[in-house]
């Protein structure tokens, strides 16, 4: 009897467990280099295609890859402003972790993309945009690193959040990356 | 068997790369109706497996596949 009803409580909570979490991907991007970017963007895009929910948090080293090239950010310390020179402006200058040789591989791969019709990293962000993928981004690392919001491209619904907000959706999606 | 269906959609995504075959057909077949067939000829090697794959996570149908010289066609239902 006791047994039985231990059961049926706990089939009653697991029951509860599966319905919490939604068909949702909540993804962490931190790295700044360009072929783990990609792979983040095409598993989110990806996702977004099958109908997932997706949910992207940038931090740390993935914040430059947001940046608009064609912007500056107001009012910089020395140090927002060494962050700003030594890091990359925008997506289209994000590099290889591996094999870069001064750029010479980053823009090997990126002449193969091309060829074999392979999206890049920008037409990656705006494909993710476009098909409803929610970008967050750190606001802690914008403000260590000296990044200013109207240097970052803008888009509908950007956010600068904290580490709550990306808690908040990993806790109720099925499946959670860190890339 | 692809002379008795009739496609109602044809999408030519010859040349596409992975994830892109997968997020246009999405995109098209929600603006068609359920019963509709979308037919999708693709390049991607990757969409034998993927196709399948995002029909299950989606609820619709792959009723017929179509192997050509270079390229494949897949017959998409919308179910749901």
């Amino acid at each position: 009897m006791d047994i039985q009803q231990s059961i049926d409580s706990l089939k009653k909570e697991m029951g509860q467990m599966r319905d919490e979490r939604k068909n949702k991907l909540a993804m962490v991007v931190f790295s700044g280099d360009l072929d783990k970017l990609l792979a983040a963007f095409i598993i989110a895009t990806g996702a977004a295609a099958m109908d997932m929910e997706v949910v992207m948090f940038f931090t740390f080293w993935a914040i430059p890859a947001l940046r608009d090239g064609k912007k500056k950010g107001k009012g910089k310390d020395l140090f927002g402003k060494m962050f700003g020179f030594m890091l990359p402006k925008g997506a289209r200058k994000v590099k290889l972790s591996k094999m870069n040789m001064a750029g010479m591989g980053t823009g090997m791969l990126k002449h193969l993309m091309k060829k074999k019709k392979v999206s890049s990293l920008d037409e990656m962000i705006a494909m993710a945009l476009e098909i409803g993928v929610k970008i967050y981004i750190c606001e802690m690392s914008m403000s260590l690193m000296g990044f200013k919001p109207e240097e970052m491209i803008d888009f509908e619904g950007r956010e600068f959040v904290g580490v709550a907000t990306f808690l908040q959706h990993a806790a109720d999606s099925k499946i959670q990356l860190f890339i | 068997m692809s002379d008795t269906i009739k496609p109602d959609v044809t999408m030519d995504l010859k040349g596409l790369a992975c994830p892109l075959p997968v997020i246009k057909v999405n995109q098209q077949i929600k603006k068609m109706q359920v019963g509709q067939i979308l037919v999708a000829e693709t390049t991607d090697p990757g969409a034998h497996a993927d196709f399948p794959a995002w029909a299950k996570s989606t609820g619709n149908e792959i009723v017929n596949t179509e192997k050509k010289e270079t390229s494949s066609m897949f017959y998409i239902k919308k179910v749901k």
